[in-house]
């Protein structure tokens, strides 16, 4: 029997969320609400030194005198951040060499995700920093790393051992009262990751961490910072999926990168956050923030697969403050069922000979609203900036909706700025063409919708594709493979 | 006094002279009402995130010019497209000239909008158009509607078209220090109807003039309807021009804007489709210097299945100017076999000048083809190397490039001379003599 479009439309709205499953660990969570005492326990539950305490508390001040933000084209129920508890650490902190000792049940976690640590170390050679509700459980391959002198740890741990380091870079690229959500991460944020490639060091591996929020009516807010001194290169990544919960969870996440001169780094992430039920009920609230700050000859390059989430709002920029430097911004966006997203980038050309590149890939399909939302902007002083952006959005069916707003702003008489955005759905003689080939709907369904993907897909590492392709099947099986 | 409590108390004022139990009265006192709530848009609101009318509100305009000028033929001749002949609506600092103005009720109705307010030959049509497209919720439309009076009023009804092509002329006379203008203009062609038209804007000499305009452009089924802003305007002039259009099946409207002068320029031009097989053009030159401020604000709102539209504005900014285009394209639920295309292609000249773009799409239909392209550069080296070694000056080389830059838009100008003074218009500001036409 052909598999029609309408058909596909069915089996997207009932598709259940595979990887909602929670996980029985004790866990230590301070009481619910937001007040500096909150702060305060944070910072003394992860033995913080002062300055770091006073931080936080600084950014809690100036948290408390923002406003959440309504000009992204998300509708939703406001988080009521005195109900959230900021704190939920595994009971159990063990520190292991081997996986051995790891805790059978965070394994098997691992293993329902299929990406058991065990296969990455086999297989791929990726350094795994595991980040379970908020702390870091397990590190691999550090002693390699460390022979290197790179650093990769929880940043917790990195605010204890190279408080040097943290106290330069911390807060640089995305100021503590940056955005509203930035400044409650500042404050509250609970760990994260922390890497540091020294000068002239070529990072042997992937480095990732992956993301879950397990403890329910726990606000997950990670930080991470990554720097890479002169001339080295660092690929990261970075990959989520959430257990089913039915009342929301926010996620509030920093992100900072900091390239030095002639560094590079990749940052590659693929989330796949649980986005409610097929009535919308539920799901992960994402509020990001990511930006990169690259120097002379620097490339930051920010590629991502958004699948998951209710409510997502993340735009991974690049202040391309140093001449030469190259930004860089892949994604795909997958919205299903009551999904939102509102997610772009932005391109801030300060100096001369600045390259950036946008790819955005949008696929809209049940009643789900996507947005792109860009900015390129070219400063007086970046002489010969140049950008290409390209947005595409394919709809399926008739009650999703696709947004395109970009900003563009030039300021140089020499800036070189291309835009494009187009929107489609999946043609009828697309499909008449593989079908007369004797493709049938369902693979013909697949090839386009990858072959719509494939300039995105091809940008993630070796090491991530085989996720994403999984990621993108969750949200749009039955179009895909 | 601000402008705003100045405009907000002259309206008793204005209600003075006029028939309070006409049925438009209540149109207005509701305007002025969401005029005084709202104000003027500040830099906060979106749509005006790029422009700041907060220099103007300093100054102290007039808002009732106090004598009337008369004003020689001869002396303005050069401002009307003289070659062809044409009926004609000229307004002096807002009041009618009938002296150089030529109107007729020949079979159309080519006159003033404050006979159609009051004679009741023309109550009807007031009644089922007058402030129907237009936003009732936009300030400074509210703000035009409020004192709405005058302005030029054109009737085709079906199956008619006039003669000739209609021009528009404001002109500013300078007789007060600073002047602000609220032109209110309603144009409606009937099913089957055709009509051309021409509106200009022009201040005489160096005293500040603001003009803030709105006109309404109604086409019915089959209606043809040609629409030539130009905006050619002294330094000292700023203009806020509000247009929305409503179109019904199988309507074709085309608005062209040109927008070569002037201190400050808002165009916000707005397009609503309702009904099917319609086809819209929106189409622009920006050619600005100095520190000139120019603003194209579109908006296409497709509303019914199987319609067209197609938007290309192109932008020269030279010396301390500033451009800005905003071109939102929505299409709803049903409008599926949408069509719409938005390209916005700029050139940057000077260091100085300035180029913001947001070309945004908002789509809800699926078997929709929505593009749009937005790109800023400069003039090729390599081409403009090549026109020179084939022996044409720099400087006229550099303007043949941006001739054929800008060519796309004047294609589709309907009426050749027209077309001509635009070009003359334009080697006149690259500060070329072309020797062919376009």
């Amino acid at each position: 029997m052909a598999y029609t479009e309408e058909e596909l439309k069915k089996e997207l709205e009932t598709k259940e969320y595979e990887y909602g499953f929670y996980t029985d660990i004790e866990s230590d969570t301070l009481p619910k609400g937001l007040n500096e005492d909150i702060v305060i326990a944070i910072s003394k539950k992860k033995e913080e030194p002062e300055w770091m305490t006073e931080w936080r508390l600084e950014a809690f001040r100036a948290w408390k005198e923002m406003e959440e933000p309504e000009w992204a084209n998300v509708t939703y129920e406001k988080p009521d951040f005195q109900n959230i508890s900021y704190y939920s650490a595994p009971n159990k902190k063990p520190k292991y060499n081997s996986l051995d000792e790891v805790d059978p049940e965070l394994l098997e976690t691992f293993k329902k995700l299929g990406i058991s640590v065990d296969e990455q170390k086999k297989l791929a050679g990726v350094a795994v920093d595991i980040v379970m509700d908020s702390v870091s459980v397990a590190t691999t391959f550090k002693k390699t790393l460390a022979e290197k002198g790179i650093i990769f740890c929880s940043i917790s741990e990195a605010i204890q051992e190279h408080p040097e380091l943290v106290k330069k870079y911390l807060g640089t690229v995305v100021p503590k009262k940056d955005n509203f959500y930035a400044a409650l991460n500042s404050a509250v944020f609970s760990d994260g990751s922390f890497c540091y490639i020294p000068k002239g060091v070529r990072c042997p591996m992937e480095l990732s961490t992956y993301f879950r929020i397990n403890q329910a009516g726990t606000g997950q807010f990670e930080r991470t910072l990554v720097i890479a001194e002169e001339g080295s290169y660092v690929s990261y990544l970075e990959g989520c999926t959430a257990p089913m919960r039915d009342e929301n969870q926010l996620h509030a996440a920093v992100v900072e990168l900091i390239a030095l001169d002639n560094a590079e780094i990749k940052y590659s992430t693929v989330q796949n956050w649980y986005p409610g039920n097929n009535e919308g009920k539920g799901g992960v609230f994402n509020f990001v923030t990511k930006r990169g700050l690259c120097e002379k000859n620097a490339k930051i390059s920010w590629t991502q697969v958004e699948t998951g989430s209710a409510v997502t709002w993340k735009y991974p920029s690049c202040v391309l403050k140093g001449d030469n430097s190259i930004g860089e911004f892949y994604s795909i966006a997958v919205t299903n069922n009551f999904q939102q997203a509102d997610t772009g980038t932005k391109m801030i050309h300060l100096g001369k000979n600045t390259k950036s590149t946008i790819i955005s890939k949008g696929i809209s399909a049940g009643q789900s609203q996507n947005s792109y939302r860009g900015l390129v902007q070219v400063n007086s002083r970046a002489e010969n900036a140049r950008n290409f952006s390209q947005c595409d959005s394919l709809l399926m069916g008739n009650r999703c909706g696709a947004h395109t707003f970009p900003y563009i702003e030039a300021k140089n008489k020499t800036a070189q700025i291309e835009h494009e955005a187009t929107t489609s759905k999946i043609g009828e003689d697309q499909i008449f063409y593989c079908n007369q080939r004797g493709i049938d709907t369902e693979k013909a369904i697949a090839l386009i919708v990858n072959g719509f993907s494939k300039e995105v897909l091809n940008k993630l590492p070796m090491e991530f594709a085989v996720e994403a392709q999984k990621l993108l099947e969750i949200s749009l099986e039955g179009s895909v493979g | 006094m601000d402008l705003k409590e100045k405009l907000v108390s002259s309206f008793m004022a204005f209600e003075d002279g006029l028939d309070l139990d006409h049925p438009v009265h209540e149109e207005r006192s509701n305007a002025i009402k969401n005029f005084e709530t709202k104000g003027f848009p500040t830099k906060k609101d979106e749509a005006w995130k790029y422009t700041s009318l907060k220099g103007l509100q300093k100054i102290d305009f007039s808002i009732f010019p106090k004598q009337e000028t008369t004003l020689e033929y001869k002396d303005v001749k050069k401002y009307f497209l003289h070659d062809i002949d044409t009926y004609k609506i000229v307004f002096v600092d807002g009041v009618y000239s009938s002296y150089l103005s030529e109107t007729t009720h020949d079979g159309v109705d080519v006159c003033l909008m404050s006979s159609a307010f009051s004679k009741p030959m023309f109550q009807q049509v007031i009644e089922v158009y007058f402030n129907k497209a237009a936003s009732k919720d936009e300030s400074l439309t509210s703000l035009n509607t409020a004192f709405s009076k005058e302005g030029a009023y054109i009737y085709i009804p079906k199956n008619k078209m006039p003669k000739k092509p209609i021009q528009i002329l404001h002109l500013a006379t300078g007789n007060e220090a600073a002047l602000m203008l609220q032109p209110r203009n309603l144009i409606v062609a009937e099913d089957n109807a055709e009509v051309q038209i021409i509106e200009r804007h022009q201040s005489l000499t160096g005293n500040e003039v603001f003009t803030n305009s709105v006109t309404e452009i109604f086409a019915g089924k089959d209606a043809i309807v040609d629409y030539y802003k130009v905006q050619n305007d002294a330094p000292t002039a700023s203009l806020v021009d509000n247009t929305y259009i409503s179109q019904k099946d199988k309507s074709v409207v085309r608005v062209h804007t040109f927008s070569l002068g002037g201190k400050l320029i808002r165009n916000n031009l707005n397009f609503y489709q309702n009904g099917e097989r319609i086809d819209s053009t929106l189409k622009g030159i920006t050619i600005l210097g100095d520190k000139q401020h120019v603003d194209h604000h579109t908006l296409v709102h497709h509303a019914q299945p199987n319609c067209e539209s197609h938007q290309d504005y192109k932008g020269i900014f030279g010396d301390s100017s500033t451009g800005v285009f905003n071109g939102k394209i929505i299409v709803d639920k049903i409008a599926q076999k949408t069509d719409a295309f938005q390209q916005n292609n700029n050139i940057l000249l000077s260091d100085r000048s300035t180029i913001n773009s947001k070309p945004q799409l908002e789509i809800f239909a699926d078997d929709v083809k929505c593009s749009h392209g937005c790109t800023i550069g400069q003039l090729d080296e390599e081409a403009l190397f090549y026109l020179r070694s084939r022996g044409i000056p720099k400087k006229e080389a550099k303007a043949l490039m941006m001739y054929a830059f800008a060519n796309n838009v004047l294609e589709s100008v309907r009426i050749p001379e027209l077309k001509a003074r635009i070009n003359k218009i334009i080697a006149e500001k690259l500060g070329v003599r072309m020797g062919f036409d376009l």
